[in-house]
């Protein structure tokens, strides 16, 4: 698959990329500490030294930007992972070993899958309280479940052909065959999913900050600075406008990325007919 | 048909249980005493134990878990903190704004999806096809909470066209139906073009063609209809995320719904009324999935089978 006949890898790739480092790098490409305030110049316009102008505190709004891609990122990041490991384990384990495991893990998931994930997600962090901690946590807790029934119906499928059949009748062990046969052929299609996934969970840290409920203040959120933000709209647009294009520069990297892998991993989603 | 749509309906019925169970563990997480994280760190002796009565958190958890069932069955969800009036009746004041916010966005959806999928099918690779992917890809990722201020700063500050918040006049419902209709009008644009290609080798667009029908008119006319029928599915299904959409949209455009209900409900610790807007808004999903369920079976009968 070449760049130029689909540019939408480049592209994604690159926004991604380019918000990833901007958050690595942050202590020192930021021009300022992300939290120190200045009272006296508060909402002041965007001149050469704060090229986005200062907030209502008077914080530099351009430092907070990209302090900001490291929290949204790096929660993207964790989520996914720890979501994505977990839910992996339970569905492949789930369908392979069947009966009444797999009957338990379909129960949890047809029950959680009932329930709107964000609305679970906001009504454990209404309850545990709002911290970052307790976000990743509720994040996490929804997230699982699209990685375990992926796996689930993956493994199913897998354990009717004919290498897996094979590897069992030469005595394979069943972790063995879980590590060697049936993880690698899940990587594609899990990758699809992380991708897609990883703008999802940006999206919802994004907002669960902007409903107060996510990363508390003064930690450089772009869901709660787009938060204050939208309480400024009419003295100083820029800070509602700055966060929430960084939010949705990460969310199409990422979802970018996730369809062309998925087009590239699925060549059936290539062929289209045309109408007479 | 009759024995899957009724095997459908009783399957909902374990998984209202579970939303409800999960509902009631919800105090039962917060960290410490939940009745002193309630009142706050002021609050007396006296009021803590009258609350933990009141809310019954003084009695054996199996107790409280049968004794929170048997109200629910009654429609008894307690007395709001905050307010003072049973819980069901504050739900039941906000339930409608909710309902006719969603119902608003998914017609818009619906609306801009139908002309822009067609469009899209008509010539793959053309420039309206190229123009809605594009737009739809923009679409998906655009956040919602990004999308309602930057509508209010154009329509209603700059241009001051459309009021800014609350229901007041009908014109009000617009921008946040909008809000909250675009993710889902690009999702179903996709669909539609999709499904529209599917039926495009077929026989009977052939016929209708060979009988003097424009491509549009034999698009428009013929496939739509058979087109139609997974996204009506798909419209449905996501009826269910609109309502938790609404949370956010609510939220920003003042809009006096469950979404908005919830977020103060939230921020004033008032966690009956918590509970009892979550409670209602999964319960709506599952009722609108089964809904959606049986809607696919009634458009396309093969479904039951598989």
């Amino acid at each position: 698959m070449s760049l130029r006949r689909r540019p939408a890898l480049g592209i994604g790739a690159a926004l991604l990329l380019g918000l990833a480092l901007a958050g690595v790098a942050a202590p020192w490409i930021a021009p300022y500490p992300p939290e120190q305030q200045d009272l006296e110049n508060r909402l002041t316009d965007p001149d050469s030294a704060h090229p986005f102008g200062r907030d209502d505190l008077g914080r530099d709004l351009l430092s907070r930007a990209i302090w900001g891609a490291r929290i949204s990122l790096l929660t993207g990041a964790v989520v996914v992972l720890i979501s994505g490991l977990a839910g992996v384990l339970i569905g492949s384990l789930a369908g392979l070993a069947g009966g009444a495991l797999d009957a338990c893990v379909v129960g949890v998931m047809d029950l959680l899958l009932s329930f709107p994930g964000v609305l679970l997600a906001i009504a454990l962090v209404a309850v545990l309280g709002s911290h970052l901690a307790n976000l990743i946590l509720a994040l996490c807790l929804i997230g699982w479940v699209g990685y375990a029934r992926l796996a689930r119906t993956l493994v199913l499928g897998l354990k009717g052909r004919p290498f897996f059949e094979a590897a069992l009748s030469a005595g394979s062990r069943p972790g063995r065959l879980l590590v060697t046969h049936l993880l690698p052929n899940l990587l594609g299609p899990v990758l699809v999913q992380a991708s897609l996934g990883l703008g999802a969970v940006i999206l919802a840290e994004a907002g669960l900050s902007f409903l107060g409920l996510g990363v508390p203040p003064p930690a450089p959120s772009w869901g709660s600075m787009l938060r204050a933000g939208s309480q400024n709209l009419l003295d100083a647009p820029r800070l509602a406008i700055v966060p929430g294009a960084a939010i949705f520069l990460a969310v199409l990297g990422a979802n970018l990325v996730g369809e062309a892998l998925a087009e590239r991993l699925d060549p059936a989603r290539r062929a289209e007919g045309a109408f007479l | 048909m009759i024995g899957f749509l009724l095997r459908r309906t009783l399957l909902a019925v374990p998984l209202l249980l579970g939303v409800a169970t999960i509902v009631f563990s919800l105090i039962h997480l917060i960290p410490g005493d939940p009745v002193e994280v309630m009142l706050g760190a002021g609050a007396g002796a006296a009021d803590v134990s009258g609350l933990r009565h009141r809310l019954g958190l003084d009695r054996p958890l199996l107790l409280q878990y049968a004794d929170f069932m048997v109200r629910l069955l009654r429609g008894d969800l307690g007395i709001s903190l905050r307010y003072q009036d049973p819980v069901g009746a504050l739900l039941a004041e906000r339930y409608p704004a909710t309902l006719l916010l969603a119902s608003c966005s998914m017609i818009l959806a619906l609306l801009l999806a139908i002309p822009a999928g067609v469009a899209a099918a008509l010539r793959p690779g053309g420039l309206a096809d190229r123009l809605t992917s594009v737009a739809s890809a923009m679409a998906l990722s655009l956040p919602s909470f990004w999308l309602g201020p930057l509508l209010i700063l154009v329509f209603a500050i700059r241009l001051d066209l459309l009021p800014v918040s609350g229901m007041d006049s009908p014109a009000a419902v617009l921008l946040p139906a909008f809000t909250l209709a675009l993710s889902l009008a690009a999702l179903l644009t996709r669909l539609l073009r999709a499904s529209l290609l599917e039926e495009s080798g077929a026989n009977y667009l052939r016929a209708a063609r060979s009988r003097g029908l424009s491509r549009v008119g034999a698009v428009v006319r013929h496939a739509l209809r058979n087109a139609l029928a997974p996204v009506l599915t798909v419209a449905a299904l996501q009826l269910g995320s609109l309502l938790t959409g609404a949370i956010l949209t609510e939220t920003i455009f003042a809009w006096p719904g469950l979404g908005r209900l919830l977020i103060q409900a939230i921020a004033h610790r008032d966690y009956p009324l918590v509970q009892g807007c979550v409670l209602l808004i999964a319960a709506t999903y599952v009722a609108v999935n089964l809904a959606a369920d049986l809607l696919h079976v009634l458009l396309d009968p093969r479904a039951a089978a598989r």
